[in-house]
């Protein structure tokens, strides 16, 4: 009787022992990731930032995912999908299986299925979906993709497939369901908050069907995430996954140095070849998805010559932009698009620095004094610009040589962004960051003749007729080959006729410690951990 | 002392609608809009922009917005965030608690190395010691407080390994806030380490922060002192034969205490704008930063409410300072 009695109390105690040593064992693994800002909030069809997109990506899932590292696209929580010969209508048909997190405050008790994604879609889409207005309202990717012209209609067919219908046959869609404002929410978690009165918890405090799930975001300080134990997919090596929030790049350094965190964003360009000495660090690196330029408003005299804008793409020194501004975190560019997108048309072949050659071509166009004109400079920093001042009066400098006086402008960036778009400028530096890796998404929204009406998204205002088409065709086409041959051809044109000075592709860079592995750099810059292991 | 106390509050009000005021009108002075300074190339489509200026109330004229502002602040709603869309109240009271911590162990190192020194030094007029820490507390007072941090990091942090980079405590560590303090936080948690990590991650904030008030309080003492010590009736107690030490403190500080809690007060001030700054260097997630970010992203709710609460602060230690005056000169009290 004792000895049962004991051995009993032998095994509580064993068992006791193990479940209070969970929290804090040994063994589990932790990483922590030195970010470089506070999520808005935890919503990314709210957000258009990379911060807070990166602070979502454990927690939240898409039909579509891009492959790690690369910009093509796989199944995720959908497990494959039809487009009928128009590519008009879209099925997606969804994974089984997938669970919901929890939290203190919500229990699922079913699995994800299409009701989940009709009802995160028509919250965007639908004044009707008792969601629309909730925490502002304001879903800027779902209204820049323009879905809101594109879809037609979506339907649930049943529990695990709903179909989209499109107004045009759209050959990025399966890209776009990839990006994070495509995510998906939890409709029972929803529906619970609404019930409650507190319906703008589901965007502070998510649920998802991701990897991992939150466990506590200390504001401006750190977000802890746990391992979903119930995930569908691989399982993260990793136990605990942790945003340590600080803002300053030097600080994020120390902190890497120390071995505070293991990984981190955004270096200061000056400390990249103290990273690449130290041992215990790698540095890795990737082009970004992203084009710096200095866009000539061609409707504006006498840029709207073809010769003197060649002969400005002729004037500047790119080399010596490269060297003293970009460092090293930089690459040349002669395309709109960055040569790690598909359908780069290396063939092109960029214009010759040569400041004598560019004197006689404003000659033979009848300047050849040269002229005066503004040189506008963003007053912020870009992703593929980092200091437009710098390059500005590097510029300036050049096209003094051949006669033309720049003066530089600069606003307040909402206002830059918000003038050059209504074409006040001569000559103005802005860029592009893509969005779903298609080619479609440089070209429509920045050099369509769409994009140069009043208003429009284009820098040039620039509209080629036969550059157009070609655009236009390729983004009805579903044949990825079909559709690269219409970019090369519209690239060489875009050449021709010069439009810009394109500047630069910015690299982007992520040191981390050097016992670290599986992690890989996204074309889009986004930060994905879930793959990560530390040796 | 009464009629001194509801006189004080009495001004509270027209101080209010003074703060609220000069910080609705600044902010709207900068130029930029909260939609349009947070939105990337896309840049907005008109339509949204109208639709999220009409949400905010943006688009009302200005008189309209200021007043609309003052009647919802008398119901005690501070309003939401744009960016964030959570309550201002709610993400202050989240991140006032690291400030407060913060400041007052710099002001307690202010106090209590600033002024010992200062008392000595006063004591040891015109010795190598005196002029040595005159020349420290000058050279502490001018040093620029992002460059003085880093330094700190990079030299106790990175270089030797004694003290930690940033943050509040060890990442490691999952604490459950329920004062929102640090020190006090940590004894609930699991792991005993919890609490030597939080004190440790204090040392080189507070060091920062608190150089400046330092220097301050400890000139202050000195020549407070220095005054003091050549009144009569310190004359009187040494010719009375009190020992040095008894005259200094007892007599002597207590005289020179006026002035110092002046300052102190004062410094209160500057330790919020110090804080701004060392918040950001150290990660320290304060309402500091908090103020500086919905400057950049115009964030005006979070700015106005803010600003208020701070002023509210501010003014309260001010009343709590010159409370003090009657507390240490019973002839102010009359």
């Amino acid at each position: 009787m004792i000895k049962r009695n004991l051995a009993a109390a032998g095994m509580i105690a064993l068992a006791a022992a193990a479940v209070g040593a969970l929290p804090s064992s040994a063994g589990a693994k932790t990483l922590v990731y030195c970010s470089e800002g506070s999520p808005e909030n935890f919503n990314p069809m709210l957000n258009t930032t990379g911060t807070t997109f990166d602070a979502n990506r454990p927690v939240y899932e898409r039909l579509v995912a891009f492959t790690p590292g690369t910009t093509k696209t796989e199944p995720s929580l959908a497990e494959s999908w039809e487009i009928t010969p128009d590519g008009k209508t879209i099925t997606f048909h969804l994974r089984h299986g997938v669970k919901w997190q929890s939290n203190k405050d919500f229990t699922p008790t079913r699995d994800f299925n299409a009701d989940d994604v009709i009802f995160s879609f028509e919250r965007q889409w639908k004044d009707s979906s008792p969601y629309h207005k909730v925490s502002g309202g304001g879903y800027s990717y779902f209204g820049d993709m323009d879905l809101p012209k594109i879809l037609s209609s979506l339907d649930r067919v049943d529990d695990y497939t709903v179909r989209f219908v499109l107004n045009m046959p759209q050959a990025p869609f399966i890209p776009d369901m990839a990006m994070d404002f495509a995510s998906i929410q939890s409709k029972e978690y929803a529906d619970a908050l609404l019930k409650a009165g507190k319906p703008e918890q589901l965007d502070q405090v998510p649920i998802g069907t991701g990897p991992f799930e939150l466990q506590q975001y200390q504001r401006d300080s750190t977000i802890r995430f746990r391992a979903f134990k119930d995930y569908w997919g691989t399982k993260p090596k990793i136990d605990t996954l942790v945003f340590s929030i600080n803002k300053d790049p030097a600080v994020r350094l120390a902190k890497l140095r120390a071995n505070e965190c293991q990984i981190m964003s955004f270096p200061n360009i000056a400390d990249l070849p103290a990273i690449k000495a130290d041992s215990s660090l790698q540095l890795m690196e990737q082009p970004g998805l992203n084009i710096g330029y200095l866009a000539f408003n061609v409707q504006k005299k006498p840029l709207d010559d073809v010769r003197v804008r060649r002969a400005i793409n002729m004037a500047i020194d790119k080399k010596a932009i490269l060297a003293a501004v970009y460092q090293g975190a930089g690459l040349p560019a002669k395309n709109l698009i960055p040569p790690t997108m598909w359908s780069w048309n290396d063939a092109v072949q960029d214009f010759p620095y040569d400041p004598a050659a560019a004197k006689k071509l404003l000659a033979e166009a009848g300047l050849p004094d040269g002229f005066d004109t503004d040189l506008w400079a963003m007053p912020v920093q870009r992703p593929y610009n980092p200091d437009a001042k710098r390059i500005g009066e590097l510029m300036q400098a050049d096209l003094a040589k051949v006669g033309i006086k720049a003066k530089i402008v600069s606003y307040e960036w909402g206002e830059y962004r918000k003038r050059v778009q209504a074409g006040e400028h001569m000559m103005a530096q802005l860029g592009w960051t893509g969005d779903n890796g298609d080619p479609d998404n440089f070209f429509s929204p920045l050099a369509s003749c769409a994009a140069a009406r009043p208003g429009g998204g284009s820098s040039t205002k620039w509209c080629n007729e036969k550059f157009d088409a070609l655009i236009q065709k390729a983004a009805t086409l579903s044949d990825q080959a079909d559709r690269a041959k219409l970019y090369e051809q519209a690239q060489v044109i875009m050449h021709e006729d010069a439009p810009y000075f394109l500047i630069a592709h910015s690299v982007v860079f992520m040191p981390m410690r050097a016992n670290v592995t599986g992690y890989k750099m996204s074309p889009f810059g986004a930060h994905d951990f879930t793959n990560v292991d530390l040796k | 002392m009464l009629r001194y106390l509801l006189r004080r509050i009495g001004m509270i009000v027209p101080t209010f609608v003074a703060v609220t005021f000069l910080s609705f009108m600044l902010i709207r002075l900068v130029p930029g809009d909260p939609i349009e300074v947070r939105a990337g190339e896309h840049g907005v489509p008109p339509e949204r922009l109208a639709e999220f200026r009409h949400q905010f109330g943006l688009d009302q004229p200005l008189w309209k917005q200021f007043l609309d502002y003052e009647a919802q602040l008398l119901h005690g709603d501070l309003g939401t965030s744009i960016v964030t869309q959570d309550s201002v109240l709610h993400a202050f009271f989240q991140l006032f608690p690291a400030t407060i911590e913060l400041s007052v162990c710099a002001i307690l190192f202010a106090v209590l190395v600033g002024m010992p020194l200062g008392v000595i030094a006063a004591v040891k007029r015109g010795s190598g010691f005196d002029y040595g820490l005159m020349g420290i507390s000058v050279t502490g007072a001018s040093m620029p407080i992002p460059w003085w941090g880093l330094m700190m990091i990079l030299i106790f942090s990175v270089a030797f390994g004694w003290t930690p980079v940033s943050g509040r405590i060890s990442d490691a560590y999952f604490i459950e806030p329920v004062t929102g303090f640090m020190l006090i936080d940590c004894w609930w948690s699991d792991d005993a380490g919890a609490c030597t990590s939080a004190a440790s991650h204090l040392i080189l904030p507070t060091i920062v922060l608190g150089t400046i008030p330092l220097a301050v309080v400890a000139r202050m003492t000195r020549s407070a002192m220095l005054e003091v010590l050549s009144e009569d009736y310190i004359r009187t107690a040494r010719a009375k034969g009190l020992g040095g030490a008894r005259v200094v403190v007892v007599h002597a500080l207590r005289n020179a205490l006026i002035p110092v809690v002046t300052v102190i007060g004062l410094q209160v001030g500057s330790l919020l704008s110090g804080a701004i700054l060392t918040e950001t260097i150290f990660s320290w997630p304060g309402v500091g930063h908090w103020l500086i970010e919905s400057i950049q992203r115009r964030d005006y709710p979070v700015l106005q409410g803010g600003t208020l609460l701070i002023a509210t602060l501010v003014m309260l230690v001010n009343l709590g300072v010159d409370m003090t005056y009657g507390f240490l000169n019973p002839r102010i009290r009359r």
